[in-house]
């Protein structure tokens, strides 16, 4: 069973943003970049079926050099091998143009399924796994909390407001992960070890990007200052009666 | 004069918060422009839906009643809703960024070879220039974006958008898609409804969250006792759900769940920068911890310094005194 593995590198939930000078992107520059944590999920998913049912997980990624060290530590999880899309400054890239060469490149291969995560920390936009799926017709279900495989029957649970929904599909299919699919191994230094010896194929974008028009970024409002209404039980009275008569929330 | 259509969820014939939230926002869009606003809802039992639309302003409805539509498959749903952009030609498509919006937004995007932007907080026309903001790093920073496309394809964060009464007659047809087995390649068997009776997260008007200072999923009781009071839905921070205390879907933060409600109380929580990034659009937000220095309080509205486990108890005494 091949498998390929959508990844990104995105700066570290812990991380704080700062705008960049040119008011548009962000300042990178001394932030920890990481593997996407929903792309965790998806390796960690890919790994499990690898043993029981064998085949090849194929890491794809479009970013800057620098991220192949998320690929890397991908390899490291056990991976087999990785495709780095070069582009720089492409973190806010279009959706459709970032699927649009991911397919170009999951298109080459052999697969049986697509795996990614259920979107990027970095810009939210919960979207590349299903333009792929749109732009090679396959099944697609997104943000997926259980996974069941028989023979190429895809059972997936997907939570709902309100509910859980099971979602059937044949393969080959793509499937994006939600936190609570499984718990992401972390590399040992076997794994370190080996994926030093792993290839990571580059590929440059001839066509280049249609970036989305940013017009500029900005911080959330800040919030005039609150107060420490009291210590302990005695303030809860002044409490309750700033959110009636002052926040009127109750 | 844009003509904009707008994707109303309901389920088992009852409208969706969200679907009045999209209603109030395509019909002020419309209003603006000198363009129309219309509905398309998907289901065999919809039509009193429709007409429940008209109740804020919205003219114009159209339903897919296809009886192999009655449990969503996104590629079928998305297919339907592709196939009505091709016959009447909007210039915004807009969804709810719920569970289901953003699994179909995307998909019939995608068929239009275009993409969504997603989860946006702010929209509007200036001139014929689509603009919207939609938070980025879980709202550390927000993007505004100008779209010119010659259609935009749009989903709107729930709980952003105040509802507005204005009730018009309504004028309700029918398409068919003519969707044949191709079209149903991913479809759902299989609905669990939650045993919750609180509100959804995303949906809810108040919060009432828990975290590490918990010390344990026992300890959770207070705070389930304090949200019915409130008619609240309960959160919680990672630290909870990573020590298996609550379930994913309760987490609020960067790793899990956007929340905007009037009120969110946070029990116990410290306040780590990816908790603050979920949570932070809260209009009003209360802080209960025992650590005085903690970073929560420099995002709470009112807090209280001391033991939640004896404050807590009390809150709700003295909520139910006057609710």
């Amino acid at each position: 069973m091949n498998i390929i593995v959508l990844v990104k590198q995105v700066p570290d939930t812990e991380a704080k943003i700062r705008i960049s000078d040119d008011g548009k992107h962000i300042d990178e520059s001394s932030i920890k970049l990481v593997v996407n944590p929903y792309d965790e999920y998806a390796i960690e998913a890919a790994l499990q079926l690898k043993e029981t049912h064998g085949g090849e997980i194929t890491l794809v990624s479009l970013g800057p050099a620098g991220a192949v060290t998320a690929l890397r530590t991908g390899l490291a999880m056990g991976a087999d091998k990785a495709v780095l899309i070069k582009a720089d400054d492409s973190r806010f890239m279009d959706s459709q143009t970032v699927a649009n060469h991911l397919s170009k490149v999951i298109k080459e291969r052999e697969f049986d399924l697509i795996l990614g995560g259920k979107k990027a920390v970095d810009t939210d936009a919960q979207q590349v796994g299903s333009l792929i799926a749109m732009d090679l017709n396959l099944p697609i279900i997104t943000a997926i909390v259980e996974l069941d495989l028989n023979g190429n029957q895809v059972s997936a649970v997907r939570e709902v407001e309100g509910g859980a929904e099971t979602v059937t599909c044949q393969l080959p299919a793509v499937l994006t992960c939600e936190k609570g699919l499984n718990e992401p191994r972390y590399p040992n230094l076997r794994g370190i070890m080996m994926a030093k010896k792993k290839t990571i194929e580059e590929k440059e974008i001839s066509d280049g990007g249609i970036a989305v028009e940013i017009v500029s970024m900005e911080y959330p409002p800040q919030k005039a200052e609150g107060q420490i209404v009291g210590e302990g039980p005695d303030a809860v009275p002044e409490l309750v009666r700033l959110l009636r008569e002052e926040a009127k929330v109750i | 004069m844009a003509k904009i259509l707008f994707f109303a969820e309901q389920r088992n014939g009852e409208l969706r918060k969200t679907a009045a939230e999209l209603a109030t926002i395509a019909q002020r869009l419309a209003a603006k422009t000198g363009g129309t606003a219309s509905a398309v809802l998907i289901g065999p039992d919809t039509h009193s839906c429709a007409e429940g639309l008209g109740q804020f302003g919205v003219k114009q409805a159209t339903l897919i009643t296809d009886s192999n539509l009655a449990n969503y498959s996104t590629t079928a749903y998305a297919l339907a809703v592709h196939k009505l952009i091709d016959k009447i030609n909007p210039d915004l498509v807009l969804f709810t960024a719920s569970a289901t919006g953003r699994d179909l937004s995307p998909a019939v995007a995608g068929l239009a070879g275009n993409q969504v932007y997603s989860d946006c907080t702010q929209i509007d026309f200036v001139g014929s220039t689509l603009k919207v903001q939609r938070p980025v790093f879980a709202g550390k920073t927000l993007m505004n974006i100008a779209i010119d496309n010659k259609i935009a394809f749009v989903s709107l964060r729930p709980n952003s958008y105040p509802i507005k009464e204005n009730a018009c007659a309504i004028s309700v047809d029918e398409f068919d898609p003519g969707l044949d087995e191709g079209a149903f390649t991913a479809r759902v068997t299989e609905f669990k409804t939650s045993e919750a009776t609180r509100p959804e997260l995303t949906e809810a008007d108040i919060i009432v969250s828990g975290g590490r200072g918990m010390g344990g999923p026992e300890n959770f009781a207070g705070i389930e006792a304090l949200a019915d009071t409130l008619g609240a839905a309960v959160g919680a921070s990672r630290a909870a759900v990573d020590a298996g205390w609550r379930p994913h879907s309760d987490q609020v933060g960067q790793t899990g769940k956007t929340v905007s409600p009037k009120l969110y109380i946070a029990c116990g929580i410290s306040g780590a920068i990816q908790h603050l990034a979920g949570m932070s659009s809260s209009k009003i937000i209360v802080a209960v911890n025992k650590d005085a220095e903690a970073p929560i309080f420099k995002a709470a509205t009112y807090g209280i310094v001391g033991d939640l486990f004896a404050i807590t108890p009390v809150l709700d005494a003295e909520l139910k005194k006057i609710l």
